[in-house]
């Protein structure tokens, strides 16, 4: 018979936690900006985010010492995210363009390249010193 | 009904669209209004064309398959796996029996929060916003398993030529049946919410109705043709990856709740029933999980040499959780294809749209349009542009175009 069964589900959960992870804040700042300033000059703390999962893919880890500049993961990059420097034989690989797929990562003869946990990666500009990695 | 008194009695036309609140994806509507009933339909897809296509013609089968997960935000794997199907058939390439089960596991956690993504969808067109909350958080566990299954939440990038990138650990394993566990438990509850609710008998029943010879005639795919009485599903018509070894059938909605009727009630029955099926064939996936390797061939130079000689046409079929999505694929001895098309399950779905709204209120329209889970994103292949502006062509068009072609030719 149709009836209203949600409604014993939502007077539960007036007395239950929030399934959401406050993040960056447990309350809401007046402003995020000035938050994340006071965390930068260390008066506030950051509530933490969710922890990633073991194998995740974040911001890329370039090991310059192990390349060989066999090139091989310009050959197999979706996002043609890779560039191969030619005077130092080596890659320079820029993140904004990098679509995370870490097939790189795989394809490199010497594990040269790796993804790491890094996940806050946006900036407003797209060549700065973060965004490429040499 | 008459030109001429169809014009006196449909006075007015309301557009809805491109890009408007009531729709989840950009599609422009154009109905013709009496009063609060809709009388005729037109719709415009393309406004998503984004030439992946265009992209994929200058890559590499390796590269494409990530750029598949790309063409949906929400079907991660199934325009991975249907593409890599196409390019095995042509390089005749055998996928390891693991990497099939563990496409399989995943296909279906897949299509788990799929449907619950469009439950909450559903729910929040009707104004039922406590529903669409609810069937949110209960789809985060399922996006929690393929998060750590795959590495990420969306763009899974599991899916290689050849078999799969990640293997299932045992750790994992166990993750995935608590998982399971948490969805069979919550299956009759989520049953009772939607389907006893009266909010929702009351806006879906007997609205949206697609006959099943409408939706046999407008090639319907999916849960929109088995809400209609169509007993077809890919996964048992046609089966690939591992659903040849399980035991996978169709679901109609059950004569308990009345038999197939083609409204959207009949759609939330078909999409609810299928998550619980799709829990159950994870769990047979888990129990028959053979061992050895999850690729055909692990060293990438290798594949992708082998790739670049491959030389033929193919298809890959999946039933994706909206329907069937095809692929086509062509390669000539190139390292980039020849020719590849995408066909989403969404663009069987949409004619659909025009029987179903015909003679509902302006207010339904939100929900019936919902009701066939459209994604228009995976849907539009096609946009024609002159001098900067949107263009259709009409069949006359192409028929004159075709002629001053062969007039081009023969001078």
């Amino acid at each position: 018979m149709a009836g209203l069964p949600l409604l014993p589900e939502l007077v539960r959960q007036l007395f239950s936690r929030p399934a959401t992870n406050a993040f960056p804040s447990r309350h809401l700042p007046p402003s995020i900006t000035g938050f994340l300033a006071k965390v930068a000059r260390g008066e506030a703390t950051i509530h933490p985010p969710i922890p990633t999962p073991p194998k995740f893919r974040g911001k890329i880890v370039y090991d310059r010492e192990a390349c060989i500049g066999c090139s091989l993961c310009l050959r197999v990059c979706p996002a043609h995210a890779i560039e191969f420097i030619p005077e130092t034989k080596r890659v320079r690989i820029y993140v904004t363009q990098c679509i995370f797929c870490s097939q790189c990562n795989d394809v490199c003869p010497k594990n040269a390249l790796h993804m790491s946990h890094e996940f806050l990666l946006a900036t407003e500009d797209r060549y700065a010193e973060s965004q490429i990695v040499e | 009904m008459s030109a001429e008194k169809a014009k006196k009695t449909v006075p007015y036309t309301v557009p809805i669209g491109p890009v408007h609140p009531a729709l989840k994806e950009p599609v422009m509507f154009t109905f013709g209004m009496e009063g609060e009933i809709v009388r005729t339909v037109d719709f415009a897809p393309g406004q998503t064309h984004r030439g992946i296509e265009w992209m994929g013609m200058r890559r590499n089968p390796v590269q494409i398959v990530h750029l598949t997960d790309r063409i949906c935000g929400i079907c991660g794997i199934v325009h991975s796996l249907s593409f890599a199907r196409a390019v095995e058939q042509i390089a005749e390439i055998e996928v390891p029996e693991r990497a099939d089960y563990i496409r399989t596991i995943l296909h279906e956690l897949e299509r788990i929060q799929s449907h619950l993504l469009w439950a909450g969808v559903a729910a929040h067109e009707l104004g039922f916003d406590s529903l669409f909350y609810l069937a949110w958080r209960v789809r985060e566990q399922s996006m929690d398993l393929i998060e750590n299954l795959t590495g990420n939440r969306v763009n899974y990038g599991i899916v290689q030529i050849g078999g799969v990138r990640r293997d299932i650990s045992d750790e994992q394993r166990a993750l995935v049946e608590k998982g399971l566990d948490y969805y069979q438990g919550l299956l009759d509850q989520m049953a009772t919410l939607f389907l006893k609710d009266s909010t929702i008998l009351m806006r879906c029943r007997g609205h949206g109705i697609l006959s099943g010879d409408d939706a046999r005639l407008l090639c319907t795919v999916g849960p929109t043709a088995r809400a209609s009485g169509l007993n077809m599903d890919v996964r048992q018509d046609y089966p690939y990856c591992a659903y040849g070894d399980l035991d996978v059938k169709a679901i109609l909605p059950p004569p308990e709740t009345g038999g197939p009727q083609g409204d959207v009630y009949d759609r939330i029955i078909v999409r609810l029933l299928e998550v619980g099926q799709s829990i159950g064939i994870i769990r047979q996936c888990l129990g028959q999980l053979p061992a050895g390797e999850i690729l055909w061939e692990p060293k990438m130079a290798k594949l992708l040499s082998v790739l670049k000689k491959a030389e033929g046409e193919g298809i890959g079929r999946v039933e994706a959780p909206r329907g069937e999505c095809m692929h086509y694929v062509k390669m000539a001895g190139k390292e980039a294809p020849d020719s590849w098309k995408v066909k989403a399950s969404s663009y069987s779905n949409l004619m659909s749209w025009i029987p179903m709204l015909q003679g509902e209120q302006l207010a339904d329209i939100p929900i019936i349009v919902a009701s066939i889970d459209p994604c228009l994103s995976c849907t539009d292949r096609v946009a024609v542009t002159r001098n900067g502006q949107s263009d259709i062509l009409t069949k006359e068009d192409l028929t004159r175009l075709s002629r001053e072609k062969t007039r081009r030719m023969m001078q």
